[in-house]
């Protein structure tokens, strides 16, 4: 029997839901990228969003170019680096092209530690490096003497140590984490204060017995306590992990990445391999540290958004009203309308994660290009706003839609390739 | 409303009024900003009014 086009597509998405529902991310190492993405080659570069030249990025993605490659020993200073950039030194590649993640400028050479999380279910990693902190870091375009001390830190002493204190026992289950996490508040992109607290107290036992030196052991108890978004890393790799096993189903409409590089926008979809249909980026609208206005504010940027791909992020705001008021989106009752309006874009709830607030309704997930064009809603993604000039850092947080001209690119091109016209 | 004599008698103007507006929130805003209770839907033209991306989602969807 022949299916009909309509028929196709339904079955094609309802196999992909079904795969992203059955994932099973499991945090299991941390090893160097180079390691863990053996085509990762010396003088090679990963950055998060769509593909980019030098010539077009941004100031922060420039900045902290110029950081890696002091970092890597590739440059001796930054005006070195830039003007080795600028000459084409350094091979520019999307992390999502590699089975990787960044946040915001998310950058990723050989030697920097990466998580690994693995879907189980489907035996395919996903990667992605430590959380810096707040403040002056690389992914925020930070590049002086502080922010590539604490890189080789997380290099010589935090990877190392998470490696040998995750490989001691199993894995850490992360669909569990994050469901309670979801009831405690979090939605996992601008708010990891309850997973990165349910992490720790899964790390702390196995540190304490596999690194021996005290001090070493102080500062990782420091670093990982003061970070209330040390989880963000690990759930973009979570979330990369359970999309990537969606990928390349035929007939499929539901979006597998959605990304930023700090100049455009750019989305994949299932049933259009590994094409990107990109858009300027969008400024987002949030609020500003003190002594920083919107006048300083670099346009939305990193692979981060591959949290609201999932399912949370934005599209669970209604689990974090308190972060809410933190990116400027109102109140807790307009925090619970945002979740029910990404559910008008999405294709399914997901039963394992599920949001109090809205009486356990699973967090919407499986963003179907066809909803977003026919409904002009485009997807909510909450975000840290970076300084525009390289080397600043982070001014603010905030909330950006996804621009819908991406989505309506990649119906165009999705109705070509099944011959509609 | 009913029919008599070959005339409409309508009773529209003389119960209550009761408004559902359907996309473009400005005749609900006037309406509001006069007492009367509005019920506001929000919607807008499927593509934003493309008639080329409408013409596809009708052949992609259901």
């Amino acid at each position: 029997m022949t299916l009909s086009l309509q028929q196709q597509i339904f079955s094609a998405n309802k196999e992909a839901l079904q795969r992203l529902l059955e994932a099973d991310p499991v945090l299991v190492d941390v090893v160097s990228a180079g390691e863990a993405i053996p085509d990762l080659n010396d003088h090679m570069i990963l950055h998060a969003g769509p593909p980019i030249d030098w010539n077009e990025m941004c100031g922060p993605m420039r900045g902290a170019i110029a950081g890696v490659a002091v970092y890597e020993g590739w440059a001796k200073n930054l005006k070195q680096a830039e003007n080795l950039a600028s000459k084409g030194a350094f091979e520019l590649h999307p992390n999502h092209h590699f089975s990787a993640v960044g946040p915001m400028t998310g950058l990723t050479t050989r030697s920097q530690p990466v998580l690994v999380v693995e879907n189980r279910k489907f035996s395919n990693r996903a990667f992605c490096t430590i959380n810096e902190g707040l403040g002056k870091v690389m992914r925020f375009g930070g590049n002086d003497d502080s922010v590539l001390l604490r890189l080789a830190w997380l290099r010589d002493i935090l990877g190392p140590a998470l490696s040998k204190a995750l490989k001691a026992e199993s894995g850490i289950l992360l669909k569990p984490l994050i469901a309670r996490g979801l009831t405690m508040g979090d939605e996992m992109h601008q708010r990891n204060v309850g997973c990165s607290s349910l992490i720790i107290r899964e790390l702390a036992p196995r540190l304490a017995k596999k690194v021996s030196n005290n001090d070493h052991l102080a500062e990782i108890f420091a670093f990982l306590g003061n970070n209330d978004q040390f989880f963000l890393n690990i759930a973009m790799a979570t979330g990369k992990a359970i999309m990537d096993p969606l990928h390349n189903i035929h007939a499929s409409t539901i979006v597998t990445a959605m990304s930023r590089n700090g100049t455009e926008f750019g989305i994949r979809v299932s049933g259009l391999g590994n094409q990107w249909f990109t858009a300027p980026v969008e400024m987002p609208q949030g609020l500003y540290f003190p002594g920083f206005t919107a006048t300083d504010a670099n346009p939305d940027m990193g692979d981060s958004t591959i949290v609201e791909t999932v399912g949370l992020g934005g599209f669970a705001m209604a689990a974090a009203p308190a972060v809410a008021g933190f990116v400027g989106a109102g109140t807790a009752s307009e925090a619970a309308n945002t979740s029910r309006l990404m559910a008008e874009i999405t294709l399914a709830q997901n039963p394992a994660w599920t949001m109090p607030s809205l009486d356990f309704k699973g967090v919407p997930t499986g963003i179907d290009i066809r909803l977003v064009v026919e409904t002009a809603i485009a997807p909510m993604i909450n975000t840290g706003i970076a300084h525009k000039e390289p080397g600043v850092g982070q001014v603010g947080a905030g909330v950006v839609r996804a621009p819908l001209e991406c989505f309506e690119k990649a119906l165009e091109a999705f109705a070509d390739k099944v011959g509609v016209k | 409303m009913t029919e008599e004599k070959g005339k409409i008698k309508s009773g529209l103007l003389n119960s209550e009024i009761r408004v559902v507006n359907i996309g473009l929130t400005r005749f609900a805003d006037d309406l509001m900003s006069q007492g009367i209770e509005v019920v506001q839907v929000d919607w807008t033209p499927p593509a934003r009014g493309n008639p080329r991306l409408a013409d596809l989602l009708s052949k992609l969807t259901d």
